[in-house]
């Protein structure tokens, strides 16, 4: 069937190994006059080398804030079928866990009332439904409320959608059950993730382990990393195992070769503290000394295991570069037991809002107001102790602000006694 | 009742929230929940996950576009209906999971998925590339550099190779973002591709005052470079080019700002960033190549500079190294020899805290 427009450079596209989104798009075509036009905005993107789409307009849906994008294209005389090609961002369960029956229900949905297209998933987790139109929003969210069971995300200076490594469901590393912690979160503060009320957007992400799957470090104003205090749990036959080459190293991430596993070179002088010893038939580790780094439990996932006494390191402040650069979450809290229903980490949480949203600026992510307020400020509000912990090395500067409260008389001087004492 | 458009309060639900986590779970997942022992790959993308009862879940990784259409999902449908018991589940990386409980359908899912074309690559597993995270580019963005489908379906297509097998020293995350605001924070990969302004914006006096919130506009300046401005009888702006870094902060608060150009934008190649704790600490990309022309539809010069960048590591990197932690091990002088990558005043910080970055002692290598 011909295509409505020609898109000679979309087809290069459709060639080589990894699949092509132009042909699955171009198959939808013929159903959807949506996807027609897509294409050919696409084309003329490819051409002019230049995007077509312009700001977004708001819309969404009544009582909510967030959750819809507004996009409309900026050749509607040309490809009026994308004229409006909002995105819905719908709210994934956590770590993506599906069935068939509702990815067809979801499938179906956006079928009838949009473009058909989607995103599996967007950046920060959530179901995209890529495409439709104004008049669409509501029916496509009563529908998702009543017969799906589903509800939208976050969009704006929203708390955007929480999301979580798939932890305990399917990993023997994960410390804390991320699943339940992004459920409760998700539940918990379903006002600020539909209603915007923060002076920028706010992202949690939970990862289990220190492998930090979702990149919480990188990527999250709040992250929650599972870890560790008490000793790592060996199974010395297993070590051995490994060793004597009945066992795969790496759990096979490296191939399947047996025999050829050098745990001096390949673990114990791999390790950053040096806390391990191998003398041919056991292995000892100093626990006060490892830094939980995982490279050991990763490379002997049979022999070697995460310890206990499980928790979370609660780090902030990470975002991407704009306004004032790239952030990695800094640790303001070591160790928290995060058991349900989480009410230490969410008297936390509280406090950390309470002041970002008196003291933040317009679009300042949390990260952008601590480096501005001082850590030790943003500490103090949240009731946290300081600890060696939160730091790489204290500071090189001597130009501290000192606390008038802890300078016998405070900032107060006697200026006559001073006087008696020297001469101008 | 039914959707009715003249009365949206009727039977109106808010604040549900998603389906709670375990109400897709396979039963073996259920029940083994927090109970997992190990793990082993058994082939590229192919994974066993075993519990402490000895129960077993096998996973299949395939990688996907992040753009799909429904029938494409309707597809992937179909498979875990005859495989899986229809489960299924997605990485946050763009892959999708193929979950079987029963063993015997493990290879007949393998055979199957092998034979319906190119549409689902297995792999993406340990020393691999696995799948390009990244935004919306000129698919559905107001401020995209680049397009991000294209550009990520290209350069799979180079190292398709890598994506199926376990040859790499590390894995290798690659990640694109078309824009500096970065949606897909790409800031922390083995390799990032980013798309760049690298014209000031325009200012269109005339829209300025009916579309834009100018007190807000000077204020999302980082570089302070915006000043108000009056030409004629209309308010506006002006702005000292010669502050101005491209970030496009303004034009997201003002769409009277525009500075996407087809000549101007392009691409720039960051490299040695991870997230995870193993081994070394969480590091950020760094500058591996200001600029590379937008070149649609199949972007041959960042695609092959890509490559080079892989196949450099490869050659080089030591069992575990990460892309970053064999720059740091050879140093930055000895990347940019093996990579033959040119180096230039772009790589030399002039922004914020640009010192910290300035080599502090006599130790480089010749």
């Amino acid at each position: 069937m011909a295509q409505k427009h020609a898109t000679p450079m979309l087809d290069e596209l459709e060639k080589g190994p990894w699949p092509s989104f132009v042909t699955d798009v171009k198959r939808m075509a013929p159903k959807s006059k949506m996807c027609e036009d897509w294409l050919g905005l696409m084309e003329m993107s490819y051409r002019d080398k230049e995007g077509h789409w312009k700001h977004g307009g708001i819309v969404g849906v009544l009582g909510y804030g967030g959750g819809v994008i507004g996009r409309y294209c900026d050749r509607p005389d040309l490809f009026p079928n994308v004229a409006h090609f909002h995105t819905v961002r719908v709210n994934q369960p956590a770590s993506k866990y599906y069935n068939t029956q509702i990815l067809r229900q979801m499938c179906d949905l956006f079928e009838r009332r949009g473009s058909g297209l989607t995103n599996m998933h967007g950046s920060t987790g959530d179901i995209v439904l890529l495409g439709t139109t104004t008049d669409e929003l509501e029916p496509i969210f009563y529908e998702l409320t009543h017969d799906l069971g589903m509800d939208l995300g976050g969009s704006g200076s929203n708390m955007r959608t929480p999301e979580g490594c798939l932890g305990m469901s399917r990993c023997e590393w994960s410390c804390v059950d991320t699943q339940d912690i992004i459920y409760d979160l998700t539940m918990e503060y379903q006002d600020a993730l539909h209603r915007p009320m923060f002076p920028y957007k706010f992202k949690f992400k939970a990862s289990g382990c220190p492998c930090d799957c979702v990149a919480a470090i990188a990527r999250s104003d709040c992250s929650i990393i599972g870890t560790w205090r008490d000793n790592i749990r060996i199974d010395q036959e297993a070590v051995r195992a490994y060793v004597g080459g009945e066992l795969v190293p790496h759990a096979g991430a490296g191939g399947r070769e047996k025999g050829s596993f050098d745990i001096k070179a390949e673990v114990v002088d791999l390790c950053p503290t040096r806390c391990m010893e191998w003398d041919g038939k056991t292995l000892k580790i100093w626990d006060e000394d490892c830094t939980r780094c995982m490279h050991c439990i990763r490379v002997m996932p049979r022999a070697l295991r995460p310890g206990l006494d499980t928790g979370a390191t609660i780090l902030v402040g990470a975002k991407a570069p704009i306004l004032e650069g790239a952030q990695l979450s800094s640790v303001v809290i070591p160790f928290i037991k995060m058991e349900p229903p989480y009410g230490e980490f969410k008297e936390f949480v509280e406090k950390m809002w309470d002041y970002w949203m008196e003291h933040g600026k317009n679009r300042e992510r949390l990260g952008e107001m601590i480096q501005r307020v001082s850590l030790r400020e943003f500490l103090k509000a949240c009731d946290l102790t300081p600890d060696p912990r939160m730091i790489n090395t204290p500071r090189f500067n001597p130009y501290i602000f000192y606390d008038p409260a802890e300078v016998p008389g405070g900032w107060e001087h006697d200026g006559v006694a001073f006087r008696q004492r020297h001469q101008a | 009742m039914a959707f009715d458009p003249n009365n949206l309060m009727q039977d109106r639900i808010t604040d549900i929230g998603p389906p709670k986590y375990d109400k897709f779970f396979p039963p073996v997942i259920k029940e083994n929940f927090g109970k997992w022992k190990y793990h082993e790959i058994l082939e590229p993308g192919v994974l066993v996950h075993v519990a402490e009862s000895g129960a077993e879940i096998y996973s299949v990784r395939i990688g996907s576009a992040r753009l799909i259409s429904v029938d494409l999902i309707r597809e992937m449908c179909d498979i875990a209906d005859k495989y899986c018991d229809g489960y299924l589940r997605w990485t946050t990386r763009n892959n999708v999971e193929f979950l079987v409980s029963d063993k015997s359908k493990l290879q007949p899912l393998i055979d199957d998925l092998r034979s319906r074309g190119n549409w689902f690559p297995i792999g993406g597993t340990g020393n691999s590339i696995t799948n390009i995270v990244h935004t919306q580019g000129w698919a559905h963005c107001h401020t995209p550099a680049i397009d991000a489908s294209g550009v990520v379906k290209s350069v799979m297509d180079e190292l398709f190779e890598y994506f199926g097998s376990h040859k790499l020293p590390a894995q290798v995350r690659i990640a694109l973002a078309c824009c500096l605001n970065m949606c897909g924070a790409v800031h922390c990969s083995d390799i990032a591709i980013l798309g760049v302004h690298r014209k000031p914006p325009f200012i269109e006096h005339d829209r300025v005052q009916n579309v834009c919130e100018i007190p807000l506009v000077i204020a999302a300046c980082p570089t302070a470079a915006i000043k108000p401005k009056k030409v004629g009888e209309l308010k506006s702006i002006e702005i000292n080019n010669n502050r101005c870094m491209f970030c496009g902060n303004c034009y997201t608060m003002c769409p009277a700002l525009p500075l996407a150009d087809g000549e101007g934008d392009g691409i720039a190649i960051w490299v040695g960033g991870k997230v995870s704790n193993v081994l070394s600490v969480p590091m950020f990309s760094k500058l591996a190549v200001p600029y590379i022309p937008n070149e649609p539809p199949r972007w041959p010069t960042a695609v092959n500079t890509v490559k080079k960048i892989v196949e450099a590591y490869a050659a080089g990197g030591r069992r575990y190294e990460r892309v970053g932690d064999w720059i740091n091990r050879i140093g930055w002088e000895r990347f940019f020899e093996k990579t033959g990558l040119e180096f230039r005043h772009e790589h030399i910080d002039d922004y914020r805290l640009a010192m910290m970055t300035w080599r502090t002692t006599t130790q480089f290598k010749f």
